[in-house]
């Protein structure tokens, strides 16, 4: 292989996309990496320009007070090693970039790309910690865009930002697969939900449900497992044939041209299908990039999304509420169960209560970790690094804080309402070989709980 | 000489300080952009006013956010220092009478005793933020000189003033030494990270307005829970 696979520009074909998958966990990549030309001149513009007065501030007038060394997972778990303070991290990179004015070669920007996803996952929990109200991982979001321009963003990132490029999916699922993907579920379904539907494309449905294109390409289940639940509560919804997929790898890439297509095609959905409401699946980052951080990349200069989007830990909390979904008592958790606050849905946007209100329903012993909701603490997965080889080490490391967490709770079960912390978890307890200890979705706990009202068609199965 | 370092350079200082903060106070509101940010600082100002607020004060209070309350010893440090750097230089005797003769301004003063202890609270603490400074490990990695030149800024017009007052014999000397650290200080403060005297409120309004407008300040009931 003599193509170069490590350049500044993004994926934006097939065929790109299968040169990369072809170099093994990218080394050849990585290799060309450490040949290629950093443009100074470019990189001191786009610094210019791009490096405002907040980013500016938040570097020069850290104290250096170390208040956020211990905020953060990674320091904690590296035995409170100094260079995994949040402070030192983003000074000894884009702190030194910005004073450098962009005269750097391309081993600082490898270290830079090496701190920016292997050692912060941007769950903004420093940001809570400083006196000054410096963010540290927003400083990281900001460098990885910077990286990301300039070509050095970990093989497995730019390969996702390729696949929204793509396919309009954090993976190579077509709106073909998609569709199928639907009517596959429903007839899955058909003995035991006789009137199941995906309903594609029904313009002014209440609700038009989004997802993640891994329930799509490898748990289908967890679509069927939307559409009874929409089934039994009742709800007119739909999906869209095209912008249904919510996540966006292309955030954590730093690939902001990339997220701006991504979250259009959502965006468009709407315009076309006209919903009340749009929820969307449980999913931290997915949630982040479309209704915290996606308005802006639109051009919303609000801030605000089109229409109401609901996080579906919103939506659950909000059936539950009305009566709409009933639990049967005999078939609440039993078992000592505790919450994982996605850092992306949780501190950013405020939805821990609604998690707990779900818990109140379902659960018979819910612990809560220490610290909990705003506060918690990152699954130790977050921001990409659950997907990204080279930091395979670092995370492990990291995930370590999460699992003491949990296990101080002795829950027997992790309720874990988002992709990335479910596998966070999944991983730490294969790691760290802990076998007493369950963890899943909401939708499969529902879905064994509830009460289905008279009036809906069911066969029990044996 | 006195006459001039008490009377021109005072004033110099001073307006160079005034002006200086403002100018950073100006510059930092320019400088924000709602497209980078990726925050309406425009809009929905229901809440990002409640969130800036909130923002700066619960800060401004002793074990008023969960960061001072995990750290009490650096937190109480913080606070020893801050109560006699803020009180003292405006409300000092000496000083009210120097502000209203060359500003206009009248301020109350504080007793003299209880301005004697806080600057001795103060410079207690800055020895002991050196202290801190110089002992734990992470704060060995992350200390800089621009760190060190601040503590020494604010340490000299404190220590100055207390000798002053307490050796009587040398005491013009030691008011010399003192007026012309206190103008280093008023000098040198825009430019170096004593700017936080007034970037301290824009930068916590600016992360207040953010949990607000954006961040959950809808779904969370306005101000974030620091």
């Amino acid at each position: 292989m003599s193509e170069l696979l490590c350049t500044p520009t993004p994926i934006t074909t097939k065929e790109g996309i299968l040169e990369l998958l072809k170099d093994k966990v990218g080394a050849q990549y990585y290799s060309q990496m450490k040949e290629m030309k950093v443009d100074q001149a470019a990189l001191a513009r786009d610094l210019e320009q791009t490096s405002k007065s907040r980013t500016r501030t938040w570097l020069n007038v850290c104290a250096h007070c170390a208040m956020c060394a211990d905020s953060c997972f990674f320091y904690r778990t590296n035995n409170n090693d100094p260079t995994q303070i949040p402070s030192y991290k983003i000074q000894a990179t884009l702190g030194e970039l910005i004073r450098r004015k962009g005269k750097v070669d391309a081993e600082f920007m490898i270290k830079c790309m090496d701190a920016a996803w292997g050692k912060c996952t941007c769950c903004n929990r420093c940001a809570v910690y400083c006196p000054h109200g410096i963010d540290t991982g927003v400083m990281f979001s900001y460098l990885r865009g910077i990286l990301f321009k300039h070509g050095f963003i970990p093989w497995e990132m730019k390969i996702g930002s390729g696949m929204h490029r793509v396919y309009g999916a954090q993976m190579d699922v077509t709106e073909e697969d998609w569709l199928e993907t639907c009517e596959w579920m429903v007839e899955e379904q058909q003995e035991e939900w006789p009137d199941l539907e995906i309903p594609v494309e029904k313009e002014h449905a209440d609700v038009m449900y989004i997802l993640n294109a891994r329930e799509v390409k490898h748990y289908p289940e967890d679509i069927a497992l939307a559409a009874i639940l929409f089934h039994v509560t009742d709800t007119d919804w739909t999906v869209p044939r095209e912008g249904w997929e919510n996540t966006s790898l292309t955030m954590f890439a730093g690939d902001w041209e990339g997220c701006a297509q991504n979250v259009k095609r959502i965006y468009s959905a709407i315009d076309r299908i006209k919903p009340k409401v749009v929820v969307g699946t449980e999913c931290g980052h997915a949630h982040r990039a479309t209704v915290v951080e996606g308005p802006y990349w639109a051009g919303r200069e609000s801030g605000d999304a089109p229409v109401r989007f609901m996080h579906y830990v919103e939506w659950v909390a909000e059936m539950l509420r009305t009566g709409k979904l009933k639990i049967d008592p005999a078939k609440k958790i039993k078992v000592p169960c505790t919450l994982q606050d996605s850092c992306n849905y949780v501190r950013n946007d405020g939805l821990g209560s609604a998690t707990r209100e779900i818990m109140s329903y379902i659960a018979e012993d819910f612990r809560e970790m220490d610290p909990k909701g705003d506060h918690n603490f990152c699954c130790g997965g977050g921001g990409g690094l659950n997907g990204i080889g080279v930091y395979r080490k670092e995370r492990n490391v990291g995930l370590k804080n999460k699992l003491d967490q949990i296990k101080a709770t002795g829950a027997e079960l992790v309720v874990t309402p988002c992709h990335n912390c479910w596998d966070a978890i999944r991983d730490m307890m294969e790691v760290y070989e802990e076998h007493n200890i369950k963890w899943s979705f909401l939708k499969p706990l529902l879905a064994e709980m509830i009460i289905v009202p008279p009036h809906i068609r069911h066969n029990e199965l044996e | 000489m006195l006459d001039f370092i008490t009377g021109p350079l005072f004033v110099i200082s001073l307006v160079i300080f005034v002006v200086g903060m403002l100018a950073r106070i100006f510059w930092y509101v320019r400088g924000l952009d709602w497209r980078l940010e990726r925050v309406a600082y425009r809009y929905h100002t229901d809440r990002s006013v409640p969130g800036a607020l909130a923002s700066i004060f619960k800060w401004l209070i002793p074990g008023g956010t969960d960061g001072w309350r995990t750290q009490p010893v650096a937190a109480v440090l913080f606070f020893l220092l801050h109560f006699g750097a803020v009180l003292v230089p405006l409300f000092l005797l000496g000083h009210t009478v120097l502000l209203e003769r060359y500003v206009g301004i009248t301020l109350p003063s504080l007793p003299g005793t209880l301005a004697d202890i806080l600057s001795v609270l103060s410079l207690a603490a800055i020895v002991l933020l050196g202290i801190r400074r110089m002992v734990s490990p992470a704060l060995r990695q992350l200390n800089s000189g621009s760190d060190w030149l601040i503590l020494v800024l604010t340490f000299l017009p404190f220590a100055t003033g207390l000798i002053a007052r307490l050796d009587t014999s040398a005491y013009q000397s030691w008011m010399i030494l003192h007026v012309l650290s206190g103008e280093l200080f008023l000098i040198l403060a825009p430019f170096t990270k004593l700017s936080h005297i007034v970037l301290f409120f824009m930068s916590r309004a600016q992360i207040g307005m953010d949990f607000a407008i954006k961040r959950g300040g809808a779904t969370r009931g306005g101000a974030f829970p620091w």
